[in-house]
């Protein structure tokens, strides 16, 4: 999911790039602005989603196993 | 043998040169306790270090007293780095101190600039060799010990600035019998099993040996052998380790090596604001833009066309009417200067003053006396009419 926010963010970077530039058909234009629209939407989501995850790895049975993490503070 | 009799200072001079030339006083540690401590006005220190069995004067330039991390004073054990050469004005050896440690602190420090020294030339260092940390990783790795104040900064810092990347902790001995080892497995562990895009590596603040194990050289290597960037976090800012210098990327303390692990969130929404505006705005200017191109190639409407065209004729009929007045009156004037050279040749005129022209039969005007014959006809034209006449003889006027 993350892999899919870097790649989304990089993404929209490449088409502010692309808009940018000018020299681009309205057609391509239009296409990429509802594209980078999108994409901009979906990483919003993404940060807005987010759960905490953090766990800790403990050896069971010569494995580690992941368990959740408590902080004791 | 011819005995050489040498002044002292070509003596002196020959021994400061004896001693400069072996390398092993150019670079020496020398381990005593401290006396005759005396920190002169200028900045220069003079003492003396001493054991058991004798002493050494010893001086430290102002230059190298100024990074002391300590204040020396008599009775102090320190070792003692620099070289020992001769002060030829009083011809005594003494050591010139570079670096000077309170001792005990001191054979951990050298055995850490032993290995410092090695791993660089080994090329562990490198820049070249360093890979850059990813900037929106989906896991983290930890490796830290599972209680205290660093693991605990680490995912305080990281959940609150990035919450979408996975934390997960290994937990490590950072300290003590074994704790090289126990970092060494857990950094292995992250590049085996592949599960973050990140390790951090590291322990909050402590003595020089609480921080130990990350001067190790199995650490050292195994930091240069991951294949998963790291960030090291050791002790405090003040602290520098031999992990500090081979990891990719060094933070001064934990939380910090968590902020520079992971994107904020805050700038992250911020960034994708300002991306979302840059399109908004661009595609408006790049409508604009069109609009203008497409304005430039617009057709000119027909009734335009008509009102140009009339606008045309107007100017042509006037022309024209112009042009043909003016031949008009350059013609008018012409008519009239010949008309009036034709009348002043006019013969009317000259038989008005009184000549007269006699013509033939022919209506040849005659201009010879040769053309009268006796008896020959002719007419006499005078300006009010002619008359017919007849040559009478050809006698010559005044015969």
């Amino acid at each position: 999911m993350t892999k899919n926010f870097e790649a989304s963010m990089k993404e929209l970077e490449e088409i502010a790039e692309k808009l940018s530039c000018g020299e681009i058909s309205l057609d391509e234009s239009i296409k990429l602005f509802e594209d980078g629209m999108k994409l901009s939407k979906s990483c919003q989501k993404i940060l807005e989603d987010a759960e905490k995850k953090v766990n800790i790895l403990l050896e069971k049975d010569g494995e580690m196993k992941k368990q959740s993490f408590e902080s004791e503070e | 043998m011819e005995q050489i009799i040498a002044t002292v200072s070509q003596l002196n001079g020959f021994i400061k040169k004896t001693f400069e030339a072996n390398p092993v006083f150019s670079d020496i540690w020398i381990k005593g306790e401290i006396s005759n401590f005396k920190k002169h006005y200028s900045g220069h220190i003079y003492l003396t270090l001493k054991d058991e069995g004798g002493v050494l004067k010893a001086v430290m330039f102002k230059s190298s007293a100024y990074s002391l991390s300590f204040t020396p004073s008599d009775g102090m054990k320190v070792i003692a780095r620099g070289r020992v050469s001769v002060y030829e004005a009083s011809g005594a050896y003494q050591l010139y101190i570079s670096e000077m440690l309170p001792d005990g602190v001191g054979e951990l420090y050298i055995a850490y600039e032993k290995l410092k020294k090695k791993l660089e030339a080994e090329g562990l260092f490198d820049e070249e060799h360093k890979k850059p940390i990813p900037k929106y990783p989906s896991s983290v790795g930890v490796v830290t010990a599972s209680t205290g104040a660093a693991v605990r900064d680490i995912i305080n810092v990281m959940t609150r600035r990035y919450p979408y990347a996975e934390i997960i902790v290994y937990p490590a001995q950072v300290q003590g019998a074994g704790a090289a080892e126990s970092i060494v497995k857990g950094i292995e562990y992250f590049n085996r099993e592949k599960i973050c895009d990140t390790i951090i590596v590291g322990r909050g603040g402590g003595s020089i040996e609480d921080l130990w194990a990350f001067n190790e050289e199995m650490v050292a290597y195994a930091i240069y052998n991951s294949e998963i960037p790291i960030v090291s976090a050791v002790g405090h800012e003040v602290d520098f380790t031999i992990s500090d210098f081979v990891a990719d990327l060094r933070a001064p303390t934990p939380s910090a090596a968590a902020e520079l692990a992971v994107p904020s969130q805050t700038e992250l929404m911020r960034k994708i604001e300002d991306l979302e505006y840059a399109i908004k705005t661009l595609l408006v200017s790049n409508l604009k833009n069109k609009k203008l191109k497409l304005n430039s190639v617009k057709l000119i409407s027909p009734q335009d066309i008509i009102e140009n065209y009339f606008l045309r004729l107007d100017a042509s009929t006037k022309e024209i009417i112009n042009g043909m007045e003016k031949v008009i009156s350059i013609n008018k004037e012409k008519y009239v200067g010949i008309l009036s050279r034709l009348d002043a040749l006019s013969p009317l005129k000259v038989l008005k003053r009184g000549f007269s022209v006699a013509v033939d039969e022919n209506e040849n005007v005659i201009k010879s006396v040769a053309e009268l014959d006796e008896k020959k006809n002719f007419v006499l034209r005078l300006f009010d009419g002619e008359r017919n006449c007849r040559v009478i003889n050809k006698k010559e006027i005044g015969e």
